[in-house]
């Protein structure tokens, strides 16, 4: 009887397995070093910084001029710009993005909803740089006709257009947690003769609330996070107001407009950029891992 | 039989609920159509202001003090090989990683924390990473304001969408066909390799071609780096003419961007600059766009090809 | 001690196989098996005769599957889980369960058969060569018989072989399986492992595949787990009873029907419970 070689290439194949095995890990570990690197420059570079500036002035001083011959320290400055665009565009992404989100999982009809979806979550894909191009010079001027005293730049304009910016996100999110309601809960509220707004309400965004929850939550994070558009539409002064109607700049345009001077290596310029760059990472991070948390809690829910 | 009273309340009640419906309905689909609307008024918009302005001199002309004369030859031969870098960073990373993650990580808490890590990573706002760039790369490792600085901030920033990318793919695969490739002696190597990269190369690509779309249009963690210079010439060519053929000096060299081209006319006062920031916009809109939609297809003929 | 498949071949020449036919093929000795702490099996002993066809029988959760995965090592896949006792393959006498020999190459002794066709989403073809190619036969003559002889013991030949590099999605239910079929014995396994192999199938496919099985017996030692008795009744010629974890009887099918020794084996035969 004929007898192929059964175990000839094995000590190869198990060689090959242990290799790739280390291969792939690394893979696992670039994820993780990625992390490391963002968190260690922001605390080498910006400990200098801390050194020098006693975090009480962070809280006590109004303004925010560390490039200033007389600096002036108060990152309440920066939070409030970051705090109002955020404001203005949750106010338009939360409630459009929870009723889109209602509309397709509840009432749409599945064809049209596969086909809206990917649509819509382009929004998302567009480049920022074009949402802030549009909203300098598109924007502003229709809102310049609403509000005539709107100055050139404004968080109102800003905010509205990252508000159009996030809706996928919550859509897109929140109509997958809503989906994966059982249609047996559904279908009681229904014996009960609800409608279907009623049950939408009433059964399925209470049932997918931690899901919608995580929604939001990462929405908040890409809010905050989000560079260009505020960068370019909301102005790059900072200012201790929470006007949406002035302008103001938020952390993350504080980086860019000191990005776009001369920025020497170990300058204060350089050092505060890391610090308002800390402040940013420990909001972002608080928001994604709440979000992480609430996703997870969902899908083991459901 | 209910009594009179009754089942008119009952009637009222199901044919308010009924109108109450059909209105939701209503605003539920305007709210949509005028959502979606908002893109096409960006692409008219864009279009209207730019249109005119794309032609073979924009396309090959360098940027330029006059607006008539600017054009975005080095913006995007540098985009083009920002995403040459960004690809062979991310690309072979994140697939590792996401099968390692999927098929070989033991459930333990160190795996927990790096789930826990791509899922932070994934929301970490694009500027960071040109901060981490910035510290590292450009100081630390002292590779400059170059494309290799610029392609790894946008390779690290993009890793997390190929990584879940990549696991997603991997999960729609059934448990059974794993267990067909080890019952007939495969190691897990041979099982990944002759099975499951095979037939998850439609989702993988997928994540790939929406990872480099956002990579293409992403300008601040550029600007951070300091790549908003002028920049009037093209980075050496990676091909010469003698041995070895192949060159690395311009991975070293300066560059710009199409973003941040954008931006930068964006910036400047003027209605010729900003024809040229239309310009540039719709090139990078029409970019993105295209990307994004070739992805919905290429996942929907994934999805019908193989049903599991 | 080394498996080294070779030496069995030879030690069974195909003439004498008739003789061989009441050498235990598998000596199962005192198996416990654990999922992390949760123990589902308990102290199995039985000796599954060679050439022939064992059912393994017994109420659902009853630890079936688990016992017919221990003989291919399936459980090392998974993280937590554990064996103790021994597991000897006959006639080199290797104990498979024993530390230092390597799960992948049992599983190149132990075909399986899964309770739900899985053919991978290849050609027909590359579906039954993989095996083959796995354990390093890559000329294409030799694939081109083997995948071919395989096909034929699979009853599948005659329906594709106008079409062996069509996908195998292509194909039916029982189709399939019987393909699946082909893929386990395609490498000459010692002893091929069915999980209830009929249980997503239509009657027709089922009664098919019955008869593949019986077939079978002449070359491979078989062993099927099944939830239906009268199919364990029809194929096969031992059948082991288990219960909550224990193996509670073990003997020679008709006699296990007509005349069991134990009550709950008569209580599971009869219908009163399971
Ligand atoms: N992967 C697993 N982890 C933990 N327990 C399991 C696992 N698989 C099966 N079990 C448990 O082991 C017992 C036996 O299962 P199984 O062998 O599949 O039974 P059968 O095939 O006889 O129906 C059942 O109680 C089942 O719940
Ligand atoms: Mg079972």
């Amino acid at each position: 009887m004929e007898v192929f070689p059964r175990t000839s290439s094995r000590r190869l194949d198990k060689a090959v397995e242990t290799f790739m095995v280390w291969v792939l890990r690394a893979g696992g570990w670039a994820s993780v070093l990625v992390t490391f690197g963002i968190v260690i420059t922001l605390v080498t570079e910006s400990w200098p910084f801390f050194r020098e500036v006693p975090l009480i002035r962070l809280f006590q001083d109004t303004m925010w001029t560390p490039l200033f011959a007389q600096p002036q320290y108060g990152i309440g400055a920066l939070l409030a710009g970051t705090l109002v665009t955020t404001g203005v565009a949750l106010l338009v992404a939360i409630p459009l993005g929870t009723i889109l989100a209602i509309y397709l999982s509840e009432f749409a009809d599945p064809k049209f909803r596969d086909w809206v979806k990917p649509m819509l979550e382009l929004l998302s894909a567009v480049p920022t740089v074009v949402y802030g191009y549009f909203a300098l010079l598109s924007l502003t001027p229709i809102l310049q006709k609403i509000f005539p005293d709107l100055p050139q730049f404004s968080m109102l304009s800003a905010g509205l257009m990252m508000g159009v910016m996030i809706v996928p996100y919550v859509t897109s999110l929140g109509e997958d947690a809503m989906r994966s309601v059982p249609m047996l809960l559904r279908e009681g509220a229904f014996a009960l003769g609800d409608g279907k707004l009623g049950v939408g309400l009433r059964v399925v965004f209470p049932g997918a609330f931690s899901g919608l929850a995580a929604a939001y939550v990462l929405a908040i994070s890409r809010a905050v996070g989000e560079t260009m558009i505020v960068a370019i539409a909301a102005g790059l002064q900072p200012k201790m107001t929470m006007n949406p109607l002035d302008s103001a700049a938020t952390v993350t345009a504080f980086i860019v407009q000191v990005s776009l001077g001369d920025l020497p290596h170990g300058s204060i310029g350089y050092q505060s950029i890391f610090a308002a760059g800390a402040a940013l990472f420990l909001m972002t991070l608080g928001f994604n891992l709440a979000g992480h948390a609430l996703r997870r809690r969902f899908h083991r829910a459901t | 039989m209910q009594p009179e009273p009754l089942r008119t309340l009952q009637e009222g009640r199901a044919r308010r609920r009924r109108a109450i419906d059909s209105n939701f309905r209503r605003l539920g689909f305007f709210l949509t159509l005028s959502t979606l609307g908002i893109l096409a008024i960006l692409m008219l918009n864009l279009a209207m202001n730019g249109l005119a302005r794309i032609d073979w001199q924009f396309m090959s002309s360098f940027p330029s003090r006059r607006a008539g004369e600017a054009g975005i030859l080095s913006a995007w031969v540098g985009t083009l090989l920002l995403m040459l870098v960004t690809a062979s960073a991310a690309i072979p990373f994140g697939v590792a990683a996401g099968i390692y993650l999927e098929e070989y990580a033991p459930k333990n808490r160190w795996t927990a924390f790096v789930e826990i890590n791509i899922a932070n990573l994934a929301g970490v706002p694009s500027i960071l990473y040109g901060l981490m760039a910035l510290g590292l790369f450009v100081y630390q490792f002292r590779f400059g304001q170059s494309l290799l600085s610029g392609g790894l901030a946008l390779g690290c920033l993009v890793l997390p969408i190929v990584i879940v990318a990549t696991r997603e793919s991997l999960r729609t695969i059934p448990s059974g066909i794993r267990e067909a490739a080890f019952a007939l002696g495969a190691t897990r190597w041979q099982a990944v390799w002759h099975h499951l990269l095979p037939y998850s190369t439609g989702g993988i690509a997928t994540g790939v071609i929406l990872a480099m779309s956002r990579a293409i249009g992403e300008s601040a963690p550029l600007i951070t780096i300091g790549a908003l210079t002028f920049i009037a010439f093209l980075p050496p060519a990676p091909l010469i003419s003698h041995a070895p053929f192949v060159s690395v000096d311009w991975l070293f060299s300066p560059f710009t961007a199409l973003p941040i081209q954008m931006f930068n006319w964006v910036s400047r006062p003027g209605e010729e600059f900003q024809s040229n920031a239309a310009a540039a916009g719709l090139i990078l809109m029409v970019i993105t766009l295209s990307m994004n939609a070739a992805a919905i297809l290429l996942r929907r003929r994934a999805q019908r090809n193989i049903t599991w | 001690m080394s498996l080294s498949p070779e030496n069995a071949r030879q030690a069974i020449p195909e003439s004498d196989a008739s003789e061989s036919k009441d050498l235990p093929k598998v000596q199962i000795r005192g198996v416990n098996f654990f999922y992390g702490s949760h123990q589902v099996l308990r102290n199995v002993s039985m000796d599954v005769p060679a050439l022939k066809v064992t059912a393994l029988i017994g109420p659902s959760g009853c630890g079936k599957t688990t016992l017919l995965r221990c003989l291919n090592r399936m459980h090392d896949l998974y993280p937590g889980n554990r064996y103790e006792g021994s597991i000897q393959v006959q006639p080199d006498g290797t104990d498979i369960l024993g530390s230092g020999v390597d799960p992948i190459q049992v599983r190149m002794r132990f075909g399986m058969v899964f309770q739900k066709p899985n053919p991978f989403p290849k050609s027909i073809y590359e579906n039954v060569a993989y095996g083959l190619r796995l354990q390093g036969m890559n000329r294409r003559r030799e694939l081109d018989e083997r995948v071919e002889k395989a096909l034929r013991e699979a009853a599948l030949w005659e329906e594709v072989k106008s079409r062996l590099h069509q996908m195998a999605h292509n194909l039916s239910g029982g189709q399939q399986q019987r393909l699946c079929i082909a893929r386990a014995v395609a490498t000459d396994p010692d002893v091929v492992l069915f999980d209830e192999p009929t249980s997503a199938l239509d009657p027709i496919a089922t009664s098919k595949i019955e008869e593949l099985i019986v077939e079978l017996k002449k070359r491979v030692t078989v062993m099927i787990v099944t939830h239906n008795l009268q199919q364990a009744g029809r194929i096969s010629d031992m059948t082991a009873f288990m219960y909550l974890g224990e193996l509670i009887e073990f003997g020679e099918t008709n006699r296990m029907f007509t005349n069991p020794a134990k009550p709950q084996t008569e209580d599971y035969i009869s219908g009163r419970f399971g």
